[in-house]
């Protein structure tokens, strides 16, 4: 056992790069962040959150839901998405995108079940739903379960890639032989989860716009999930090139192209399917009518702007073999994904009570968002440098 | 034992008859009606007259911290307030549709749904329905996700935001504990005026239909509460249409599991569907990977047979085209050999 601890403290103490000064930009910004971010911490757990958010009775769930947990576990929907491609579909040369869009996807969710932490009032019961009393006419339960579940998934995909780097050869064989198994109840739980948060808000039709309240949501939630997940593997790929591009092979290079304008076709299609649903929910709730109206202009700055404009330019990066249009239309699609959860969950959530009424986070709130986000890109430099993620371990090739 | 075909059909039939009620039955128990003899409040807004005693009536009996503004200040009717942490219930003050009409007064607290939005979004059960009529709430389960505060359509339960380590959501009890000792709500009890009636609220509806029947032109034709939501424990009569007094008309009859059943009934679908389709997939798309490989195979080796065939054919036409050319060669060697030995022999 000690030998084990020892092993892993000399590789986490390893130097990767000779760091030139302990004050580069990088660290200097993030470390202000997370400064930031420990005090706002400190500040939320011994002055309650009437101290650092902006909300109140009619508005009990503000950014932290909003953005950090259904932007967070949206746009973490890369892991199930490519693992599956890769998997399921038997396209192999999704592989070298399959252990980014893990990794990305468990510190997601890992970082989803921190900013929880914040938001309920009593952390520390937070596996009550699980393992003590189940409410399980509840939707939230549902989501509780299968986001519990599902981060041991992930732990356990990611795993083999900790494994190499500290060089635990047996135990990392024998995950690497549950791959499969591994994936489909990655799907299961993904499909579940990822509809039933946007199932959450079915409860409540007499305070979520028309336009965005549908007996489709699960379904919309779910679809979309698909497109944030493979725009995320784009976007981040994009900015995995830019910055840790010494810690790439051959094989990771060479199939990179490959899988940005294969997911931008992809996403394209799944983006128009989507666009169909939600027009089919318009008309079986006959909202059409709403459409002159404000909320149905952003109803259709959403929709056109932010889903078919994007899904177009998906199609143009594909037909066109262009990195950068694929890259753009990624990012305005992930911008499109939190402008809709934004929307459901905050804008059009509400929306019969007097504007003095209405909440808008408050800065701190905005901080704490922000600093886990940055927990999130720090915690993924730290690996990415360090553990076979961005190429393969030279013990374990073509496994 | 043998059954003849008259006899067989007979049973069927008897079979399909018996199992008609039964699902009938059941399709019944869906509807859920509330607990037969709960009980509730039924609240004559035409009678209220906005003087707060059931407010100050409900921060005595909660214990609740005693607000800067006393409960006798009317000012506070100008602002139209919701209930709080520390205000289970409120009065709200609307100006009257018509001016020469006095204001009415509402009273808003938890109407007590006969099936609660918030006890079916909790995903601890922290709320119950108690067949008293009561929804109760048990702090040692909260885990404050405030999701109840999301899903309630009358905009009830309030949460302390002020408390860092151990805050509660806190609504109207129905007074469940004073209840239980035979007293009636702190509300009804300090009512002057009988606004407030408790009661089983099968009666309670019986009265209200009186109320309106004996008096058409005094009540709106409509007891709010009876279906909105699914149904409420506390019933509402008014003057004025509900929806100029602050009261949602657009919330329909659907109660809230109603509202989730679909997205909840898929979970066995998914569950049951995905694991063989996702299979299926893996397998299909194994099985093609593996034709091809054979194909590739099967093509390479036809490939290696054709080569390798068409080797030995250049092969053999070497050889036979040198075997021709040693021939040649001999024969002229020969020929040469006789020609010397014929020049030879003539010489001697």
């Amino acid at each position: 056992m000690k030998q084990i601890v020892d092993q892993i403290k000399e590789k986490i103490m390893e130097k990767q790069v000779p760091e030139t000064s302990w004050f580069s930009p990088f660290n200097v910004v993030t470390g202000i962040i997370l400064g930031v971010g420990l005090i706002l911490t400190i500040l939320r757990f011994t002055m309650g959150l009437e101290t650092v958010t902006n909300l109140d009775n009619n508005t009990p769930w503000g950014i932290w839901i909003g953005f950090d947990l259904l932007c967070g576990v949206t746009l973490a929907a890369g892991g199930y998405v490519t693992s599956a491609t890769c998997y399921i579909f038997g396209l192999k040369r999704f592989h070298s995108a399959v252990r980014p869009a893990i990794l990305t996807a468990f510190l997601g969710y890992a970082l989803v079940v921190l900013a929880l932490h914040y938001d309920v009032g009593r952390p520390w019961r937070l596996p009550y739903p699980v393992f003590y009393s189940q409410g399980t006419s509840s939707l939230l339960f549902e989501v509780g379960l299968c986001v519990f579940l599902y981060l041991s998934v992930l732990f356990i995909e990611y795993s083999p890639a900790a494994l190499e780097w500290l060089g635990f050869k047996k135990a990392r064989n024998i995950i690497i032989r549950l791959t499969l198994v591994l994936t489909i109840f990655g799907v299961i739980l993904s499909t579940l989860h990822q509809s039933s948060l946007g199932a959450l808000f079915m409860i409540a039709p007499s305070k979520l716009h028309p336009l965005w309240y549908s007996s489709y949501l699960p379904v919309l939630f779910f679809i979309s999930s698909i497109f944030a997940g493979m725009s995320m593997v784009i976007f981040e790929g994009s900015l995995a090139h830019r910055f840790l591009h010494h810690k790439m092979d051959q094989t990771h290079l060479d199939e990179s192209l490959g899988v940005a304008l294969g997911f931008s076709k992809a996403a394209s299609l799944v983006m128009m399917g989507y666009v169909c649903v939600k027009l089919l929910g318009l008309s079986l709730d006959n909202n059409w009518h709403y459409l002159t109206t404000g909320w149905g202009i952003w109803f259709l700055v959403e929709l056109i702007g932010f889903v078919i404009f994007p899904a177009l330019l998906f199609a143009a990066a594909h037909r066109e073999k262009n990195l950068t249009f694929a890259r753009s239309a990624a990012l305005w699609t992930i911008l499109g994904i939190v402008l809709n959860r934004f929307n459901i969950s905050i804008i059009a959530f509400n929306y019969h009570l007097p504007s003095d009424q209405r909440y808008f986070p408050s800065i701190m709130e905005i901080a704490i968002s922000i600093f886990i986000v940055t927990l999130g890109v720090v915690i993924y430099r730290f690996i990415c440098t360090r553990m076979p993620i961005l190429h393969e371990h030279p013990d374990y090739k073509s496994h | 034992m043998a059954i003849s075909r008259r006899q067989f059909l007979g049973t069927l039939g008897a079979a399909v008859g018996a199992s008609a009620p039964l699902t009938n039955t059941h399709a019944a128990g869906r509807q859920f009606k509330g607990y037969p003899d709960s009980s509730g409040v039924l609240h004559d807004t035409t009678l209220c007259i906005g003087c707060r005693k059931c407010e100050e009536a409900c921060n005595r009996v909660n214990d609740l911290p005693k607000p800067n503004t006393p409960f006798d200040d009317l000012t506070l009717l100008d602002k139209n307030r919701r209930t709080d942490a520390a205000v289970y219930t409120v009065v709200n003050r609307f100006a009257p549709p018509k001016k020469e009409t006095t204001p009415v007064f509402v009273k808003k607290q938890c109407n007590h749904c006969l099936e609660p939005a918030c006890a079916s979004a909790c995903f601890v059960k922290a709320f119950t329905k108690t067949p008293e009529g009561a929804v109760v709430y048990d702090e040692s389960l909260c885990v404050g996700c405030r999701y109840c505060m999301v899903a309630c359509p009358f905009e009830v339960p309030a949460y302390e935001y002020d408390n860092p380590l151990n805050p509660k959501v806190t609504k109207c009890t129905l007074c469940a504990p004073r209840l239980a000792q035979g007293k009636l709500p702190g509300c009804v009890e300090s009512c002057p005026r009988e606004a407030l009636i408790f009661g089983k609220r099968k009666d309670l509806i019986k009265m209200a239909r009186q109320r309106i029947m004996a008096r058409p032109n005094l009540y709106v034709d409509h007891i709010y509460g009876e279906h909105e939501m699914g149904g409420t424990s506390w019933l509402y009569l008014a003057g004025v249409p509900f929806g100029t007094i602050g009261m949602r008309e657009d919330l329909g009859t659907k109660s809230a599991p109603e509202l989730t059943s679909g997205p909840l009934s898929a979970v066995p679908v998914v569950v049951g569907l995905w694991p063989v389709l996702l299979t299926g997939v893996y397998a299909i798309s194994k099985r093609k990977d593996k034709i091809a490989q054979e194909e590739k195979q099967a093509a390479l080796k036809a490939a290696r047979q054709e080569a390798r065939e068409e080797q030995a054919a250049s092969l053999d036409k070497l050889r036979e085209k040198m075997t021709q050319e040693k021939t040649a060669a001999i024969n002229f060697e020969v020929k040469k050999a006789l020609e010397e030995a014929a020049k030879g022999q003539q010489e001697e």
